[in-house]
């Protein structure tokens, strides 16, 4: 039993040093893909633009869930017009980044580690290599890139989306006055507390698109390789953006 | 008439010093022996874990000359393609390109090395999210600073030498296999290399594409004076063009020379390779216990 532990956790530091190995090569190859800012910008696009949907979409309904179950919560007592505030401080600080990270990780995540995967699969990251181009500097970088500005920006329309769901509960729904919703929102809400939903969404991107470059440049090229290694982004990614949220949030308070 | 060696021609864009842009090798590594050979494999040993591919592998590749390189599958032909390239290292021995020893080189001088060299894959390892065109302009946009105009001809240019100007703006997913070798073969020769190395070019293709692959190889070699390596197990098509033929077995060379005196070698691997024989020296069955043993078993 101790023995299997022991070898876990070696094998868990030895998977450490390799992602950190491969995080310090892609950090050396972010300035020379920058050249080429079109590279970069493809991948905001293909990371942030094509997640707006789901994003919007999710951010919308727990918007309004977090008005009813806020609503019924404040009711109790009698303090129904600090639902703003509630939805705002809870979106904003919490469920903003987090929910847009595991979103994130299970739509653009998924797509950067099969994409990246299959290439290697189907030797085209070889071929790179071949042509004296470095596939870390042409493929990962931007991706990884393109994936941690994605994030923010994301995280920023789901937190507005979510404050007009709760808004549509809150004001069109329960009949709290608009006037006195928006004000103790405003008021509320502090500099301080977009930050913290900020901090946390650049961490939530890093972490997010290293899993993902990380598992799709390094699966196996079979089909089942990439299939493991999509698998293995959306768990990791999960895992890791639970655990770094408790951290954050514990430093922030 | 070919070019003299001393004035071939290289790209204009070439991102190398202007002496290294006039002979065959740089001159900071061009080898003390003139008649040292462009690629020299020496004893070179390499394992996959515990299976050993090459145990003491000879191949030097003449200048100018198609060389094949012939053995059954799974003797470690793309293998020694890949060392070649600088893709992995040998455990032993020794591997010079152009007199430079591979082992030795950090990643930014494999880079240049390889710029002057041409890989074609198997599989041809087209880019899937760009065009024909794109794919094939890929390397010099990456190399080089080209006015758009001239890329734009360059890469036509390399395109009609491969038949496939008119597909230009088609996508990869809309290419048959043997087009996508002919498309891979205008990327490899687009930035002029010196060295072409082209893994089982033939496999898989309809007699008329391997014909059409088959006189591409001979025309850039003749015309370019690329010299060229091929790796393949089509007798046939190897014994048209290749200059001088390496059989491989086992992790080594077991046979060499033109493919006349190839043909003529009565040694069993060789006889048994050539004419397709299915059991000789080089076992049908992948080693395993005995058949009837293995059937009685419960």
């Amino acid at each position: 039993m101790r023995t299997a532990a022991r070898f876990s956790l070696s094998l868990g530091i030895v998977k450490l040093g390799a992602v950190t190995r491969f995080l310090l090569r892609v950090l050396g190859q972010t300035l020379p893909s920058l050249r080429d800012p079109r590279l970069t910008v493809e991948q905001i696009y293909n990371a942030g633009a094509r997640s707006l949907v789901i994003i919007m979409l999710c951010g919308l309904f727990v918007g309004m869930v977090l008005g009813l179950q806020a609503y019924d919560l404040l009711a109790r007592f009698g303090s129904e017009s600090a639902l703003g505030v509630a939805a705002a401080l809870g979106l904003l600080r919490e469920l903003g980044p987090v929910l847009t990270a595991l979103l994130f990780a299970g739509r653009a995540g998924t797509a950067l580690a099969s994409e990246i995967g299959l290439m290697g699969a189907t030797d085209q990251l070889t071929a790179m290599e071949m042509m004296a181009v470095d596939p870390v500097r042409y493929v990962v970088a931007p991706r990884f890139i393109g994936g941690f500005i994605a994030m923010p920006l994301l995280t920023a329309i789901f937190d507005c989306v979510g404050i007009y769901g709760t808004q549509l509960i809150g004001v069109a729904m329960m009949r709290i006055p608009a006037g006195t919703f928006w004000s103790q929102t405003v008021n509320a809400v502090a500099l301080r507390d977009i930050n913290e939903g900020f901090i946390k969404s650049i961490v939530f991107g890093v972490a997010c698109s290293l899993v993902a470059v990380y598992e799709g440049y390094n699966s196996e090229p079979t089909a089942e390789g990439v299939g493991l290694a999509t698998t293995r982004t959306v768990v990791t990614s999960a895992v890791l953006i639970l655990f770094l949220d408790y951290i954050l949030t514990a430093m922030f308070l | 008439m070919g070019w003299p060696a001393t004035v071939r021609s290289r790209p204009a864009w070439s991102s190398r010093p202007l002496d290294d842009r006039v002979g065959r090798y740089p001159l900071s590594a061009r080898p003390e022996d003139p008649g040292e050979p462009l690629i020299n494999v020496q004893d070179v040993q390499y394992a996959i874990g515990s299976h050993t591919v090459f145990s003491g592998l000879n191949v030097r590749v003449a200048a100018g000359r198609i060389t094949a390189i012939m053995g059954p599958s799974g003797t470690g032909k793309t293998t020694l393609l890949r060392l070649i390239m600088g893709q992995v290292l040998p455990q032993a021995g020794r591997i010079t390109v152009f007199g430079e020893d591979i082992a030795a080189l950090a990643r930014p001088e494999l880079y240049a090395l390889r710029q002057r060299v041409g890989l074609l894959f198997q599989t041809g390892a087209l880019l899937t999210g760009m065009s024909v065109f794109e794919n094939v302009a890929f390397p010099v946009r990456e190399h080089a600073k080209l006015p758009e105009s001239v890329l734009r001809d360059l890469v036509l240019m390399k395109l009609q030498a491969v038949g496939l100007r008119g597909a230009a703006d088609l996508m990869p997913a809309e290419l048959s296999g043997g087009m996508s070798r002919r498309v891979a073969l205008a990327r490899a020769i687009v930035m002029d290399p010196e060295v072409l190395l082209y893994d089982e070019p033939f496999v898989g293709l309809d007699p008329i594409s391997k014909g059409v692959i088959l006189r591409l190889i001979q025309s850039l070699n003749r015309t370019l004076h690329i010299t060229s390596v091929l790796v393949s197990h089509d007798v046939p098509e190897i014994s048209a063009i290749a200059d001088y033929t390496y059989l491989m077995s086992g992790g080594k060379v077991v046979a060499e020379g033109s493919p006349a005196q190839l043909k003529s070698d009565t040694s069993g691997v060789v006889q048994q390779f050539i004419s397709g024989a299915p059991d000789g020296p080089v076992a049908f069955h992948y080693p395993a216990p005995d058949y009837f043993t293995q059937l009685l078993e419960r």
